[in-house]
């Protein structure tokens, strides 16, 4: 009992301390290979090839006043980022990074849980991250954080609609929502391969999910400021920093598994397989938004709804016809 | 398997202590000065003019309202494609039949315009 109860402690702090470096270093790989795309340099003056940049930010935010505005609703101004910030790493727990090890006779899963919803957990908890965000721009009591709360709120619940269509094609195949058995269906052929049009929107529309250009207009800078962070300092800002980019890290994370056969690869350990595929979409996530403009808003809502959505679904009614045509 | 739900949660509960001790440590070193205009919200350096709860665009009440019919739908299909196996070729008829019907809804909403942005 001692001994289980270590080993799920052991696991839970070093992959969230993984997760806490992998989204530090996160902000630097996007900033280089921005201002590579740019054609600038980037940050190269803290340490060595800037590679202490993240940690000298967060020094700073920490050492900065953290402000309260005096309308702002103080209990649900607190909360707010503390919910973006938990419901993007906590939907990490569900998704298996690795094969069993044997270490020291014993037998670890990588993986901090199996749980049999796998699938569902991540939706539910990665869909409170939308609270965290609509919490923050109502309690802040400012006009700015409001608009980019609402849009934010409509945005997200859109293309989780599609998101969702689109998984149930991987459901339908894997016969379970444990995202274990899901890298395990995929050993002979990735699913991206088999379900090409739900890859192709899952991956759209978990851009739409994180934020991010093209669609990031929550926090459009040049038409609301910060958007929905605006009244944020300090580490409660660093918080929703931390969400939103943790939220990118367990998006790619959820698109490797379902899609690209999660931990599977020849040559290398599984981890390492994992950490290449997440790596891969991180940089395709950083690549768009140095080379795509940002949509009008009701481009994202039209191209949501009058795209994507039948489109998945669609995608639901052929992929069931072919299973049920094959068996 | 009950013993994953509570890693997941020891998981949750790690990340929540994270949290406290960075605003706890954050707490100790930062200055602390709430005074004077830093305390008002922020309207591009002027003070703040009107109601912050402005009036907003009545589009994303419609959206929200169509996002609950097609959440509601999911309900339905994600436990279906678990065991669409299964259930066979009868189970993909009532589901389309059913899917039919809410894309029905969706060309009616489309018709009236309610996933129009602009008026």
């Amino acid at each position: 009992m001692l001994e289980l109860v270590l080993i799920a402690l052991v696991k839970s702090v070093v992959v969230l301390v993984a997760l806490l470096l992998m989204v530090a270093y996160l902000t630097l790989m996007e900033r280089v290979v921005i201002a590579r795309i740019q054609v600038r340099v980037g940050p190269n003056r803290v340490g060595p090839f800037g590679l202490l940049q993240p940690i000298a930010d967060g020094i700073k935010l920490l050492l900065k006043e953290d402000v309260i505005p005096a309308q702002a609703d103080k209990y649900l101004y607190v909360l707010a980022p503390a919910l973006s910030f938990g419901a993007a790493f906590a939907t990490f727990a569900v998704i298996p990074f690795g094969d069993t090890v044997v270490l020291w006779g014993r037998r670890i899963s990588l993986g901090i849980a199996d749980v049999n919803v796998g699938l569902l957990y991540v939706f539910a908890i990665s869909s409170l991250g939308v609270y965290g965000i609509v919490f923050g721009a109502w309690a802040s009591n400012s006009k700015y954080p409001l608009l980019g709360g609402l849009r934010s709120a409509a945005q997200m619940v859109s293309y989780e609609l599609c998101l969702v269509f689109s998984v149930v094609g991987v459901l339908m195949l894997s016969d379970s929502t444990s995202l274990a058995d899901v890298v395990a269906g995929q050993a002979k052929v990735w699913y991206a391969v088999l379900q090409p049009v739900g890859f192709l929107v899952f991956l759209m529309a978990s851009f739409a999910e994180v934020n991010r250009l093209p669609f990031d207009l929550p926090e459009a800078e040049n038409e609301l400021v910060g958007g929905f962070h605006t009244e944020y300092s300090s580490m409660k800002f660093a918080m929703f920093f931390l969400g939103e980019y943790g939220s990118m890290i367990t998006t790619s994370a959820m698109i490797t598994t379902l899609y690209l056969g999660g931990w599977r690869g020849p040559f290398f350990p599984p981890v390492v397989w994992f950490l290449i595929k997440v790596v891969a979409f991180l940089f395709f996530f950083i690549w768009v938004r140095g080379t795509l403009p940002r949509f009008r808003y009701d481009q994202l809502m039209k191209f949501g709804w009058k795209v994507l959505l039948p489109v998945s679904i669609a995608n639901i009614l052929v992929t069931g016809l072919v299973l049920a045509w094959t068996s | 398997m009950f013993l994953d739900y509570l890693y997941a949660a020891g998981f949750a509960i790690a990340g929540f202590i994270f949290l406290l001790l960075a605003l706890w440590v954050g707490a100790l070193v930062q200055p602390k000065d709430p005074s004077g205009r830093k305390l008002t919200t922020y309207e591009c350096g002027e003070i703040p003019v009107g109601q912050p709860w402005s009036q907003f665009n009545i589009r994303f009440y419609v959206f929200a309202l169509s996002f609950v019919i097609f959440d509601i739908e999911t309900i339905f299909l994600v436990p279906w494609a678990v065991v669409f196996k299964d259930v066979g070729v009868v189970g993909y008829v009532e589901m389309a039949v059913f899917v039919s019907v809410l894309l029905l809804g969706l060309a009616y909403a489309w018709r009236k315009g309610a996933l129009k942005w602009a008026l």
